[in-house]
C-alpha cells in the first residue's frame, strides 16, 4: 500500500486537533497554549507540503515557508508578552490577563 | 515502496504520540522537549515527500530557535505549574468530544472528496533536473519576491517588538554617553613635564 495524499491530510488533521485539544485542556497555562498554536501551524504546514508534493506544485512550499516565518514571529512576540506579563503580575494564569489595562 | 510506507507510519505515529504528550504533560519542560520530537518527526516526513529544504528549515527555525525560546522562557519564569493544572480533568471530556468531532470532520472532508486529481499550475521539476532548494529559490526569488520581502519585514517587526516589549530601564546603570564625551574641553586633560628621577 503506497502512501497517498490522504495519509498526510489525516496526519495533519490529527495534529491540528491535538493543538485545539491542548488549548481546551490547558486553559490556564499560556505557555502550553502557545505550544498548541505552534502544533496547529505545523499541521497547516504538513497540509501545504503534502498538497505541494502530490499536486506537483512548488507554490505550496513557498507558502509553507511564509507560514513558518509567521509562526516564528508569533512565538517571539507571544513569549515577549508573556515575560512582560509575568513581570507585572507574577503569574501567567489566563484569568489574570483582563487585569492588564494600560 | 514498502520501506517508505513503514517510514511514514513510524514517523507519523511518533509525531502524533509526542504531540499528545506535549499537551498532556505535567511538566512544561518535558512538553517543550516533546514539541522538539514532534518537529523532528515532521521534518523527517517532509524529507519523505521531497521537501528537503523545508525539512531543514523546520529543524533550524523551530528546533533551533522557537523551541529553545520556549525552553528559555519556561525555565526563566518561576511559576507554580501545579496550580495552573487545575481544571485539566474538568475540561478533558468536553475537549475530547470537540477534538474527536473536529478530527472526524476534517478527515472525512479531506479524504472523502477525492482530492489530489487537480492539474498542477507550476509543475515541480524532476529531481534530476533541479534540487528542491533550487526549485524553491527559483520561484521564491522571481514570482513571489514581494511576498518574500514582506516575510522579512514581519520578522523585523517581530524582532523590534520583542525587544521593545521586554526591554526595561534599570536604575544605577552607568552607560556610555557619547555627547558628554565629545563635549569635554581641553582643560579636562593636563600635561605635566615630569623630571626624570623626581616623580610628579
Amino acid at each position: 500500500m503506497s502512501i497517498g495524499i490522504e495519509h498526510y491530510l489525516t496526519l495533519s488533521a490529527i495534529l491540528f486537533t491535538i493543538g485545539i485539544f491542548g488549548i481546551f485542556l490547558n486553559r490556564k497555562n499560556v505557555i502550553i497554549i502557545l505550544m498548541s498554536v505552534e502544533l496547529m501551524l505545523l499541521a497547516v504546514n504538513v497540509n501545504m507540503v503534502a498538497f505541494s508534493h502530490f499536486l506537483g506544485d512548488m507554490v505550496g512550499q513557498v507558502f509553507a515557508m511564509l507560514i513558518l516565518t509567521v509562526a516564528a514571529a508569533e512565538a517571539a512576540i507571544g513569549l515577549a508578552i508573556l515575560v512582560v506579563f509575568f513581570r507585572t503580575r507574577g503569574s501567567i494564569a489566563v484569568e489574570d490577563v483582563n487585569m492588564m489595562k494600560g | 515502496m514498502i520501506v517508505e510506507t513503514i517510514a511514514f507510519y513510524v514517523f507519523a505515529a511518533v509525531a502524533v504520540v509526542s504531540a499528545l504528550l506535549v499537551v498532556g504533560n505535567r511538566n512544561p519542560v518535558y512538553s517543550v522537549l516533546f514539541l522538539i520530537l514532534t518537529f523532528f518527526n515532521v521534518a523527517a516526513l517532509f524529507v519523505l515527500i521531497g521537501a528537503e529544504f523545508l525539512a531543514m528549515m523546520l529543524v533550524v527555525v523551530y528546533v533551533g530557535a522557537v523551541a529553545v525560546l520556549f525552553l528559555f522562557v519556561v525555565m526563566m519564569l518561576d511559576i507554580n505549574f501545579v496550580e495552573l493544572r487545575q481544571g485539566f480533568v474538568k475540561y478533558l471530556p468536553i475537549g475530547a468530544v470537540v477534538g474527536v468531532i473536529l478530527a472526524a470532520e476534517l478527515i472525512f472532508v479531506m479524504v472523502g472528496t477525492g482530492l489530489g486529481t487537480a492539474p498542477a499550475a507550476a509543475p515541480t521539476p524532476a529531481l534530476t533536473e533541479f534540487t528542491n532548494t533550487e526549485a524553491l529559490g527559483n520561484i521564491m526569488y522571481t514570482q513571489y519576491f514581494y511576498l518574500f520581502q514582506v516575510a522579512g519585514l514581519v520578522l523585523l517587526v517581530a524582532m523590534i517588538g520583542a525587544i521593545v516589549l521586554t526591554h526595561r530601564d534599570r536604575g544605577g546603570v552607568r552607560r556610555q554617553r557619547i555627547a558628554t564625551q565629545v563635549e569635554r574641553g581641553r582643560d579636562s586633560v593636563e600635561l605635566k613635564k615630569v623630571q626624570s628621577g623626581e616623580g610628579v
